[in-house]
């Protein structure tokens, strides 16, 4: 499939690594910071091919599992007290709340439906006009474009019954998080080419100043991460910190203009609360105030108890990078994917879900 | 639905009094009798369920087996296909899986009041085909109808009975280290049809779905290899990955399958990269699963790429002493993985 299987290439797969064992002289921690990349690790099975030195953390680039508990038990509570259609993507409606998941509360009843796009979310709003549709817009700066156009859309559309949850988390403050945390001891970052792709690569200059780390914006292929790793580990061995972009075939330096205009029209930045991080300063979007009509927050008055989260998970440490999946005494015994404690077990992104589902001990 | 108004014209609807389905259809009564005198009946014709009795009999002689399964697929119009012939190709696959030769099914339809007329005659059509198709008479039935919102159009349970073929020697219990997994065709067509088309996923798409009877191909691969063959299963729900892992469970040894073995068409690869979804655990039809005796194996392929259904037959893997009851997959770049069995429904990704 062309852009798919040359990046997949077994030869150029087998050059990249050779080359890193060449460069490769002493032991680096690298986190690459987005879970489509943590997937493709190890579903690819590349963990097991990269030389023992360089060991990989996964970072917290989860919209899955940093959207807070709370939010969750609201889309419920949305979906089942106020009769709405709640529209998700597929992978958050099974994340547990602090009652139950949105997967059970459509088990029980409620108007709870998957959708691709959330623009699809409209269309079910033009088509439901005495309904009340909800989009769960969760997501980092990639899914904002869409979540922000379909409001866009239904302002346009004149539509008074269409609004969304937002939950709109920034990867260059949780790289801050976790470089604040001194327990994390990362040496240096892949950063997520897709939400480069939207927002460019003019943030990640401060925090390579910073933290003096290298950032390398990479892609999700085999071949892009091993080029990534690559060229972060030379940085490494040269003793340098500077921003270089592996994933150039897809991310401009400035980004898209048109989606960060569309993003600007109806996003401001807020301080966010990440699942299993806490609250992160200056972290999230949510919907500026003169869009209220189409910010579910607002329009439906909510108080929802804050519950805490089960105290067994340590998922606050495994976004962090600071454990692995395995070291958590709850991993595959009373946390797996039927019942998960915590929502790195639950999406396709998470770290601990990617483990259970590829990895084994004896394989890593 | 397009695509079966041929068939139409070969069978044509006869006139009823109602447009679409009503709850006196289910009643017993008058309506029921003229829905099934002038449909199901006249359709699928044979001399046992011309006898009009509260169930068939008939004599069958040697080993049997025996199956059930229920269809509640939605759309029940899909690219490629119908929830019709699904209901007949699904149970003369699961008995041709057993090793048998299917001969007979009865055929139950729970239908949900305002169904249109023409759609259950496409369906009734479809139904009739497909049994022809396979070699099997439908021998009894029954017709249920409930209320609008209990039901989504139309189920369909079918059962069948077969015979055992007296060549077949199917249990994993004969499973040895070094047998040979075999897939039948592309993996994952029939389940990313059905998503090309389900509410809030639909993409244009050229895939269609392979549904399509197995029999004959088993039946005659039964007849020239025997007892090399240990298994047959075909992965639909929950794919290829949850079969191989109820496989590996059930012999108690390892299996490791190699990625670039696995067929996959392109379009259908690349919807499950749109997705998010990984094509071992998409569901499939008209494919089957078989583990062989290693010094068969290629021979098997061969003959079994003579056939409409086998000709994608590809070796996938084969059974090792190692890792017992876990799958393990070497990617196309050479790196392994464990596959697991699929929890939940798959659902596509965020981002």
């Amino acid at each position: 499939m062309k852009f798919l299987s040359e990046y997949r290439t077994p030869e150029l797969v087998e050059q990249y690594l050779d080359e890193i064992k060449k460069t490769v002289t002493r032991p680096w921690t690298i986190m690459e910071v987005c879970g489509g990349q943590t997937h493709s690790l190890v579903k690819n099975g590349l963990l097991n091919l990269l030389p023992k030195e360089v060991q990989m953390v996964h970072g917290p680039g989860c919209p899955v599992c940093v959207t807070p508990l709370n939010l969750i038990d609201k889309a419920v509570y949305l979906a089942e007290e106020k009769g709405v259609i709640l529209c998700s993507f597929g992978d958050m409606i099974r994340v547990p709340g602090s009652k139950r998941s949105l997967l059970e509360s459509k088990a029980r009843g409620a108007d709870v439906r998957i959708l691709y796009s959330p623009l699809e979310a409209v269309k079910l709003a033009q088509q439901n006009p005495d309904r009340e549709v909800v989009f769960f817009a969760v997501g980092f700066e990639t899914t904002a474009p869409a979540n922000a156009l379909s409001v866009l859309f239904a302002q346009k559309l004149g539509l008074k019954n269409y609004s969304i949850l937002a939950s709109h988390v920034l990867v260059p403050p949780a790289i801050e998080a976790v470089m604040d945390d001194k327990t994390a001891r990362i040496q240096a970052f892949l950063a997520a080419g897709h939400v480069c792709a939207i927002m460019g690569i003019g943030q990640y200059y401060d925090l390579v100043e910073k933290y003096d780390i290298p950032i390398v914006v990479t892609g999700f292929e085999p071949v892009d991460l091993l080029q990534g790793i690559l060229m972060t580990v030379k940085q490494l061995e040269a003793g340098q910190a500077n921003l270089e972009n592996q994933y150039s075939r897809i991310v401009k330096p400035e980004g898209n203009l048109e989606a960060i205009k569309v993003i600007e029209q109806v996003f401001e930045v807020t301080d966010r609360e990440w699942r299993g991080l806490g609250t992160i300063p200056m972290s999230g979007w949510e919907v500026k105030d003169e869009l209220s009509d189409f910010d579910a927050n607002k329009k439906f008055s909510v108080n929802i108890a804050k519950a805490s989260e089960c105290a067994d998970c340590i998922a606050g440490l495994v976004l962090k990078g600071i454990k692995k999946p395995f070291e958590c005494s709850q991993f595959g015994k009373n946390c797996t994917p039927e019942k998960p404690l915590g929502a790195p077990m639950v999406s396709s992104e998470g770290a601990c879900a990617a483990y259970f589902h590829y990895a084994n001990v004896e394989i890593l | 639905m397009t695509q079966n108004s041929i068939m139409n014209l070969s069978c044509p609807m006869p006139t009823l009094d109602f447009d679409v389905i009503t709850l006196g259809h289910g009643s017993g009564g008058v309506l029921t009798n003229r829905l099934l005198e002038s449909g199901v009946f006249n359709l699928l014709k044979n001399p046992l369920l011309d006898t009009h009795h509260d169930g068939a009999v008939f004599e069958l002689s040697g080993k049997l087996a025996f199956s059930t399964d229920s269809y509640v697929i939605s759309p029940i119009f899909f690219p490629g296909g119908n929830i019709g012939e699904l209901a007949v190709n699904g149970t003369v696959n699961d008995l041709a899986m057993c090793g048998a030769i299917p001969k007979y099914l009865s055929l139950s339809f729970i239908i949900e009041e305002g169904l249109p007329m023409t759609e259950f005659w496409e369906i009734l059509v479809s139904i009739k085909n497909a049994a022809e198709k396979a070699g099997v008479q439908i021998v009894t039935g029954d017709t249920k109808v409930v209320e609008k919102g209990k039901g989504d159009k139309i189920f369909i349970n079918t059962s069948g009975i077969g015979q055992v073929h007296p060549n077949a020697q199917i249990s994993s219990k004969n499973i040895k280290i070094g047998d040979k997994i075999i897939v039948s065709g592309h993996i994952a067509t029939h389940g990313i049809a059905i998503m090309s088309v389900r509410e809030g996923l639909d993409f244009e798409t050229h895939i269609v779905s392979d549904t399509t009877n197995l029999n004959h191909t088993v039946k005659a691969l039964l007849d020239s290899f025997g007892a090399e063959i240990h298994l047959f299963r075909d992965p639909t729900r929950g794919g290829v990955a949850t079969v191989l892992n109820e496989i590996a469970r059930d012999c108690g040894l390892g299996i490791n399958i190699l990625q670039k073995q696995i067929p996959v068409l392109d379009e259908v690869f690349g919807a499950c990269e749109l997705l998010g979804l990984d094509p071992l655990y998409v569901a499939n039809e008209g494919v089957f699963m078989t583990i062989v005796s290693a010094e068969i194996a290629d021979d098997f392929v061969k003959k079994l790429t003579e056939f409409e259904n086998g000709k994608d037959a590809a070796i996938i893997g084969e059974v090792v002493s190692e890792h017992p009851k876990q799958v393990i997959l070497t990617s196309k770049i050479g790196g392994k993985r464990v596959v697991n069995m699929l929890v939940g429904e798959q659902l596509p990704r965020i981002c």
